[in-house]
């Protein structure tokens, strides 16, 4: 193995109880209504409980009614979290901007979610490590910082209960709990089986989940994302993350290209296309005739990348029936001494929003400045090589027991020259121009 | 028609008084007359847009009693040195309806001059936009520290009004709402009272608060009574003009929050109601072109906690949330328990745009999914946020003006 790749960054504080995150705390009964097994069996939380089968969604999302008890539930109870104090900001407070352009970046001026600590040592060379009890992990998490179980109703409905001990569920119950340093309204954790304590890493069942819960969101504008490690995750302890933004995510409007498949690729129904156009190399994955199809097939891809040291991003989008997947090398490029300092200066860690096209900037020049250019260029240092891209791709279709059909790959012949921003950078305004004024 | 000075017959008084009572009820003089302060309500849609109430105060601060300006046209407190410009500022904000501030020189009934802090302002019929009534607070304006007083003396000048100037100002229509109720004493206009009033004052914030805080009682109270008699007043007129519309992309994703709530504009003089979600509506059965530009005071009547309704000003000034219980009253005048929850909502630049109002009647047994009431009620709230930072961001929040 060669050596170590280390980058230092400052960590987002995403629990209050992440700064005395040493294990001083004392174990059994600890008497801090924590989530760890001192506390969380005893304890009586909110339960949602999901449908087993969501059934197939309507056509079109956009007129689709947010304002379902999920929506609701979240909402009400993040609000209500904020008026309890527990955020370490208001993020309705922090500037926000669409940039113009074709893509429409969503840019967040937000000078203090980053400042109040140290940059920390990652190593970001080991997409997967064993899960650590003695740093930070959501166990440690005070239960005021949860919103409520997310379960498994078992029947085609689903429900809420006000309250409902822990132990109702079998196994280690799935917690939703706020992010207290929030990059947008509703910002929270999904962390299945708290109890477990999982290493972050996809498998099939905890991306489900995820599928699940933006399923019952249903609304296009609730959107989980997940970060492996080397991709930006700062917690070795599995969670993804959501929140609700009610603009189109730069990614969404992005063109992609349908990859034709093999007969036995079909049968799942699931559709990979690739990105067009767009910063960042990726694969999307829609539809599936269930939920359980579509997470298999990215779940499947997800592995292969975990397994091969590939760090990458998830987001799932319009309601759980797509899943965008961007394996990413720029931690590695930043470790390496290669991305340029005009870009470290930003501090921007791009994690699966950034990538997405919503944008959290630390220093006001950045974000009068930001355009969508300059957004361009952060995120094209993130992107895997056309070359890399497509050997890994070869991996993913192959580990997720997709086949490509060669016959109509020539559609696709006209790429090279497509990931570069097209309408956007403005072209240098020829001399003769400027005489003409 | 108008008399100098003493009271006015007995059928006239009448008349006078039903123009109070036959819209807020025999009980609103009492309430009237417990309020603090010198101020004056008055109807246009009488002859002469006569005073029809003067306050106690009144008399402390111009020595006239209220029987001697009732029946009478306000212009009576104007004298020779009252500045034409701010008579004229006066004039045209009670033509074209709407609420004015301004210092200008008054005279006592004996005679002396003195400034007050003029705040006038129309009192709407909230279902039709009519203008019911004027109301008019003065508030005296200290003299800032000067090189030396006015001499006050002055003989007792009691026929301060003049009918022959207000000629030309008077509209054609059936209304009389053109009669300014301020004008210039032609007469007597002599170099020495010029002197006599000083120098030209300026009010301070204090006595703009004072005053507004004056009419806002005058209004809380008229509200309250106007149910009593099923007819409801506001001191906003209740059509949309003037209230910037909000963008059809706001609109939409408003009209999908399910709760109970209306969105008051934070930088509108009075805090006008610029959306009513249509839970709302059914909740108090008023239509939304009555409410939109009135201020939330509306549902508010007799028994509506002054305190609470404090509370919420304090929080709204602070910029804080907060969660109170208020006796409201729906449109056909029966009150209901008001489980209310008022936020500040911030717009894309993270300042304070708009107030969110989420109503909720606790007499009703409410099914919210399992959902508290609390839980159900921050839904909206955050919804509310939801919207309008995200419309914000990408600049259609309001509607582009043509």
């Amino acid at each position: 193995m060669e050596m170590k790749l280390t980058i230092k960054r400052v960590p987002t504080i995403v629990s209050n109880y992440q700064e005395e995150a040493a294990a001083e705390r004392p174990r059994g009964g600890c008497g801090k209504n924590c989530l760890g097994d001192c506390c969380l069996p005893v304890s009586e939380l909110p339960v949602y409980a999901f449908k087993a089968n969501p059934t197939k969604l309507p056509a079109s999302q956009e007129h689709a009614v947010p304002s379902n008890v999920f929506i609701d539930l979240l909402l009400g109870q993040w609000e209500d979290r904020m008026t309890q104090g527990l955020f370490r900001y208001d993020v309705t407070a922090c500037e926000t901007k669409v940039i113009p352009g074709n893509l429409g970046f969503v840019a967040q001026l937000n000078e203090g979610r980053h400042l109040k600590k140290r940059p920390t040592e990652f190593r970001v060379d080991r997409v997967l490590q064993p899960f650590d009890a003695a740093k930070f992990n959501f166990t440690k998490v005070g239960q005021e910082e949860v919103l409520f179980q997310f379960e498994n109703g078992g029947g085609d409905d689903s429900y809420f209960l006000k309250s409902a001990p822990t132990t109702v569920a079998d196994r280690a119950p799935n917690v939703v709990a706020i992010n207290v340093s929030p990059i947008e309204y509703g910002h929270v954790l999904l962390i299945p089986r708290v109890l477990d304590r999982l290493p972050q890493r996809i498998d099939q069942e905890s991306l489900l989940l995820a599928l699940h819960m933006a399923a019952e969101a249903a609304s296009p504008y609730f959107r989980l994302g997940y970060n492996s490690l080397g991709a930006f995750a700062t917690i070795n302890h599995l969670h993804f993350q959501a929140y609700y933004l009610t603009v189109p995510f730069p990614v969404e409007k992005a063109a992609t290209q349908r990859i034709p498949l093999a007969d036995d690729g079909m049968k799942s129904g699931v559709k990979v296309s690739k990105l067009m156009n767009y910063p960042v190399r990726g694969l999307v994955f829609e539809g599936g005739n269930t939920l359980n199809d579509l997470a298999d097939v990215v779940s499947g891809a997800c592995i292969w990348l975990q397994e091969n040291n590939v760090p990458y991003n998830v987001l799932i989008s319009d309601c759980g029936r797509k899943v965008f997947l961007f394996p990413q090398c720029y931690a590695e490029k930043q470790a390496l001494g290669e991305v340029s300092q005009e870009l470290l200066d930003t501090q921007v860690n791009p994690a699966v929003w950034e990538i997405s096209g919503h944008i959290v900037l630390k220093r006001r020049d950045d974000y009068e400045e930001a355009s969508e250019a300059s957004a361009w260029r952060l995120l094209a240092e993130v992107s895997l090589s056309e070359s890399r891209f497509e050997e890994v791709k070869a991996y993913i279709f192959d580990a997720a027991g997709l086949v490509q059909s060669l016959a109509e790959e020539e559609t696709g012949e006209a790429d090279d020259a497509i990931y570069t921003p097209v309408t956007v950078a403005p072209q240098a305004v020829t001399e003769g121009c400027l005489v003409l004024q | 028609m108008e008399s100098s000075g003493g009271a006015p017959p007995a059928e006239e008084r009448r008349l006078l008084a039903a123009s109070l009572t036959a819209r807020y009820s025999d009980w609103v003089l009492e309430e009237l007359d417990e309020l603090p302060g010198s101020f004056l309500l008055t109807d246009p849609a009488m002859s002469g847009h006569p005073i029809v109430y003067a306050s106690r105060g009144l008399a402390s601060l111009t020595g006239y009693r209220p029987r001697d300006v009732l029946g009478r046209n306000a212009r009576l407190f104007q004298g020779a040195a009252t500045d034409r410009a701010a008579v004229a500022g006066v004039r045209d904000a009670v033509r074209c309806q709407r609420a004015h501030q301004v210092a200008i020189l008054n005279y006592r009934r004996d005679g002396a001059p003195h400034w007050v802090l003029l705040h006038v302002a129309p009192v709407f019929h909230a279902h039709d936009g009519r203008v019911l009534h004027f109301l008019a607070v003065q508030v005296p304006i200290a003299a800032a520290p000067r090189r030396r007083a006015a001499p006050c003396r002055r003989p007792p000048v009691f026929a301060a009004c003049r009918e022959e100037a207000r000629v030309e100002e008077e509209l054609p229509c059936a209304s009389h709402a053109g009669e300014a109720f301020v004008d210039i004493d032609k007469r007597g206009l002599e170099t020495t009272r010029w002197l006599e009033a000083g120098e030209p004052r300026v009010a301070s914030g204090c006595d703009k608060e004072k005053a507004l805080s004056t009419a806002n009682s005058i209004f809380s109270a008229l509200n309250r009574y106007s149910k009593l008699t099923g007819l409801v007043v506001c001191g906003k007129r209740c059509d949309s003009a003037g209230i910037p519309a909000l963008s059809s992309s706001l609109n939409l994703s408003l009209g999908r929050i399910k709760q109970s709530f209306v969105l008051t504009d934070r930088h509108l003089p009075d805090m006008p109601v610029v959306y009513a979600s249509d839970a709302f509506l059914s909740l108090t059965g008023y239509s939304r072109e009555e409410i939109l530009g009135c201020n939330c005071r509306f549902l508010n009547g007799p028994g509506t906690s002054l305190e609470v309704l404090e509370e919420i000003n304090r929080n709204i000034c602070c910029e804080q949330a907060c969660t109170v219980h208020l006796l409201n009253y729906r449109k056909d005048g029966l009150a209901f328990p008001d489980l209310l929850h008022v936020s500040p909502i911030r717009n894309a630049s993270g300042k304070v745009a708009f107030h969110v109002w989420v109503h909720l009647d606790e007499s009703i047994k409410h099914d919210f999914n399992g959902l508290s009431p609390e839980v159900w009620q921050l839904g909206a709230v955050g919804a509310v946020r939801v919207a309008v930072r995200s419309l914000s961001a990408s600049g259609s929040l309001l509607r582009p003006s043509q």
